[in-house]
C-alpha cells in the first residue's frame, strides 16, 4: 500500500477484467438462494401453499354448503359423498373444515400483521428513545398482559357480535405485546452498537437511524415471533370458540370444529383429528417458513455453507 | 492553506462532566487546544484520560447525561452552541469520524457500498447512481482492490483492515476539513495498522484534511503527527510539537509513557517499564497534581497545588508540572 501507483494499476486490472470476475449477487438473489437451501423452509412453504389451496378450492368443489344440515345423515363416517364424514346435525365436514380453515388462516394472518405493526411501532419507539416513552410503553405492555383475554373477548363478542375480523382485531390488540417486548429488547441492544454512533457521526438523524439502520436488524428476531404468533392466534381462537366467545357457529373455524366434535372423541375420533391435524400442520409449516425466512434475510448466513 | 494564526478548530476551556449518583465525574477538565488546517494533532493518554470524550463532545455525540461548557470554534462557528439540525449538517460533512472498531461500526445488514453512498447522499443532492460512482471511487482511493465488486459486498465479507478502509472512505466521502480518528488501529493487528495509517496519510494528502488522532500508542504518533498533546486524569498534561514531546518532554507523565514503549534493541533481561499505580478517580479530585501518587519526581508542593499548564521557552510547548523547567534532559533519563 506504500506505492499508490501499484494500487492504481491493480484497480485498472480489476476494472479491465471485470467481466471475468463473478458479478456480486443482489440481496434478493442471495436471500432466495439461502431460502432454497433451507429444506425445512421449502417443506413449510409447499405445505402452506397446499393447505391454503385445499381451503380455497374445497368449498368451491364440494356440492354441499357449509351450513346445510341433513338430519337423515348425522355422524356419518368418511364416504365417497362426504370425504370427512358429517357432524351431529348432518353437515358435510369436508366443506366445514375447509371453510373453517379459511377463517382460521385469515384470523392468524390478520392477527400477525396487526400485532406486528402495533408491536414494532411501540416496541421500537420504547427501545430507541427510552425515557418516558419506554416507561409508558412498558407499563402498557404490562397492563395488557394482566388483562384476562377471555373476559375482554367475551365482552367484545357480546357487544359487537363474534365476527372473524372483530375477533382478529381483538386478538391483535392483546398479542402485540409479545412483538413489542422482543423489538424493544433488540432495538435497545442495537442502539448501543458502534454503527449507530457511526451513522450519527455521518450526520444521520434519529428517524433515519431507527428505520434505516436498526429496524432491518430487528427483522430476523421478529420473524420467528411473528410465525409463533400465527399459530398462537389460531389456537387461541379455537380456545375462545370452545368457551362460546369465539367465532360463532354455524360459521366454522378449525378450532370450533374440534370442540364441537369433542363429545365423540371415543366413538368417532376422526372428527376431532382432521381439523386438529390441520391446525398442527399450519403451525408447523409457518414455523419452518419463519426459520427459513430468518436465515434468508440475514446477510451473514451463507448460502453455500452446507455444500 | 489559511494564513498563519487562522486555526481550523480552536477549543477553549472545554469541560465535560457526567452526572452520576455519586456526584459529578469530570471526564474533561479545562482543555484548550487548536488544530490548524491540514495538520495532525495526536491526543495521547491512558484509558479514561478524557481523550475520546473530548472528541465525542466536539461532535456532540456524547451521552445525554453529560454536562458541557466551553467553546469550540470551528470555521467561525461554535460547535458546542449548535442546535441538533445544524450539528447534523456538520457531522460527516466538514467534520468526519473514524471509529475504533471497524467490526461493529458498519451495519451488518447493508452492503458496504450502500452505507458509503448513504453518507454521500446525506449531505449532497445527487442521484443514487452518482453516489454509487463516488463510492467506488472512494473505495479505490483507500486502496480496496476491485472496488466495484467490493462495494456490493456485506461487511462480514471484508477483513478488519478492509473494513477500516471502508470506514475511512465513508469518513472522507464529503471532503471533510477535519477528520477525527478515535483509535483507528487499536482493533487491528500490527501489519494492518501500518497499512491503515498509510491510507490515512494518503487520503489526507488527497483531501488536505486536518486530523485529530486519538490513540494510546505513542509508536503510532511518532510517524504520523505534527503535534502531540498528552492527557491525564481529564486534563492536558503536555502539549507541543512532536519533537518537543519525544526528545525534550518536560513532564514526568509523558516521560513515563515514553519509557513504557518496548525497545527492540534493549537487553532481553530488561523488564518492560510500567507506570506503577492507577489513574485517580475523577470524582472529587484531590487538590494536588493528579499524577503525584505515581510520579517519580514528586516534591512537597505536588500534594497541595495543581500545577498550571506552563509555557516553555516561548515555543508552543506547554507542560503541567511544577518542575517543568528543572527536569533533567530526557536523554539522561531514558535510554
Amino acid at each position: 500500500m506504500t506505492d499508490s501507483s501499484t494500487t492504481k494499476l491493480e484497480v485498472d486490472i480489476a476494472i479491465a477484467t471485470e467481466g471475468l470476475t463473478a458479478e456480486p449477487k443482489s440481496f434478493g438473489k442471495l436471500a432466495r438462494e439461502r431460502f432454497f437451501k433451507h429444506k425445512l423452509a421449502i417443506a413449510g412453504f409447499i405445505g402452506l401453499v397446499l393447505i391454503a389451496s385445499i381451503f380455497v378450492l374445497g368449498p368451491w368443489l364440494s356440492p354441499w354448503a357449509f351450513d346445510e344440515p341433513n338430519v337423515l345423515n348425522r355422524r356419518a363416517g368418511p364416504s365417497r359423498d362426504h370425504p370427512f364424514g358429517t357432524d351431529t346435525i348432518g353437515r358435510d365436514l369436508f366443506v366445514r373444515t375447509t371453510m373453517g380453515g379459511r377463517y382460521s388462516l385469515t384470523i392468524g394472518a390478520l392477527v400477525a400483521v396487526l400485532a406486528t405493526l402495533i408491536g414494532t411501532l411501540l416496541g421500537s419507539a420504547a427501545g430507541f428513545f427510552g425515557k418516558w416513552i419506554d416507561t409508558v410503553v412498558s407499563q402498557l405492555v404490562n397492563l395488557v398482559l394482566v388483562v384476562p383475554a377471555i373476559i375482554v373477548l367475551s365482552v367484545v363478542a357480546l357487544r359487537f357480535g363474534a365476527q372473524p375480523v372483530g375477533i382478529a382485531v381483538v386478538l391483535a390488540l392483546l398479542l402485540w405485546t409479545r412483538i413489542a417486548r422482543v423489538v424493544r429488547g433488540v432495538v435497545m441492544q442495537f442502539r448501543e452498537q458502534e454503527f449507530v454512533m457511526a451513522a450519527r457521526a455521518a450526520g444521520a438523524g434519529s428517524g433515519r437511524i431507527l428505520f434505516r439502520h436498526i429496524l432491518p436488524n430487528v427483522f430476523g428476531a421478529v420473524i420467528v415471533e411473528i410465525t409463533l404468533l400465527i399459530g398462537l392466534a389460531i389456537v387461541l381462537e379455537s380456545t375462545l370458540s370452545f368457551l362460546g366467545v369465539g367465532v360463532k357457529p354455524p360459521t366454522p373455524t378449525l378450532g370450533n370444529l374440534v370442540f364441537q366434535a369433542k363429545g365423540d372423541i371415543n366413538s368417532d375420533p376422526i372428527r376431532v383429528l382432521l381439523p386438529g391435524m390441520f391446525i398442527v400442520a399450519i403451525v408447523l409449516c409457518v414455523n419452518f417458513l419463519g426459520d427459513g425466512l430468518r436465515d434468508a434475510i440475514d446477510p451473514r448466513s451463507r448460502a453455500d455453507e452446507k455444500e | 492553506m489559511n494564513a498563519p494564526g487562522a486555526a481550523l478548530l480552536e477549543v477553549d476551556g472545554l469541560n465535560v462532566g457526567f452526572k452520576t449518583s455519586d456526584g459529578l465525574v469530570r471526564a474533561v477538565t479545562d482543555v484548550s487546544f487548536r488544530i490548524d488546517p491540514g495538520e495532525v494533532l495526536a491526543v495521547v493518554g491512558e484509558s479514561g484520560s478524557g481523550k475520546s470524550v473530548t472528541a465525542l463532545a466536539l461532535m456532540k455525540l456524547h451521552p445525554r447525561s453529560a454536562v458541557i461548557s466551553g467553546t469550540a470554534m470551528f470555521d467561525g462557528v461554535d460547535l458546542l452552541a449548535l442546535g441538533d439540525a445544524d450539528m447534523r449538517a456538520v457531522r460527516g460533512n466538514s467534520i468526519a469520524m473514524v471509529f475504533q472498531d471497524p467490526m461493529t461500526a458498519l451495519n451488518p445488514v447493508f452492503t458496504v457500498g450502500f452505507q458509503i453512498s448513504e453518507a454521500v447522499l446525506a449531505h449532497n443532492d445527487v442521484t443514487k447512481k452518482a453516489a454509487w460512482a463516488r463510492t467506488v471511487e472512494l473505495l479505490d482511493l483507500v486502496g480496496v482492490p476491485e472496488p466495484r465488486q467490493r462495494a456490493s459486498q456485506y461487511p462480514h465479507e471484508f477483513s478488519g483492515g478492509m473494513r477500516q478502509r471502508a470506514m475511512i472512505a465513508m469518513a472522507i466521502s464529503n471532503d471533510p476539513k477535519l477528520l477525527i480518528a478515535d483509535e483507528p488501529t487499536t482493533a487491528l493487528d500490527v501489519t494492518v495498522q501500518a497499512q491503515v495509517m498509510e491510507v490515512l496519510r494518503e487520503v489526507r494528502k488527497e483531501t488536505g484534511a486536518a486530523m485529530m488522532l486519538i490513540t494510546h500508542d505513542l509508536g503510532l504518533v511518532a510517524g504520523a503527527a505534527d503535534r502531540v498533546q498528552v492527557m491525564y486524569a481529564s486534563r492536558l498534561f503536555e502539549a507541543g510539537a512532536i519533537d518537543d514531546i519525544f526528545y525534550d518532554s518536560r513532564n514526568p507523565y509523558t516521560r513515563a509513557l515514553l519509557g513504557s514503549i518496548p525497545q527492540v534493541d534493549s537487553e532481553r533481561t530488561e523488564r518492560l517499564l510500567a507506570i506503577p499505580g492507577n489513574p485517580p478517580s475523577l470524582l472529587n479530585p484531590s487538590p494536588g497534581c493528579p499524577f503525584m501518587p505515581r510520579c517519580s519526581e514528586r516534591v512537597e508542593r505536588c500534594t497541595e497545588e495543581l500545577p498550571t499548564l506552563l509555557e516553555i521557552r516561548g515555543r508552543e510547548h506547554r507542560s503541567r508540572c511544577h518542575l517543568a523547567q528543572e527536569l533533567a534532559p530526557i536523554s539522561e533519563v531514558l535510554p
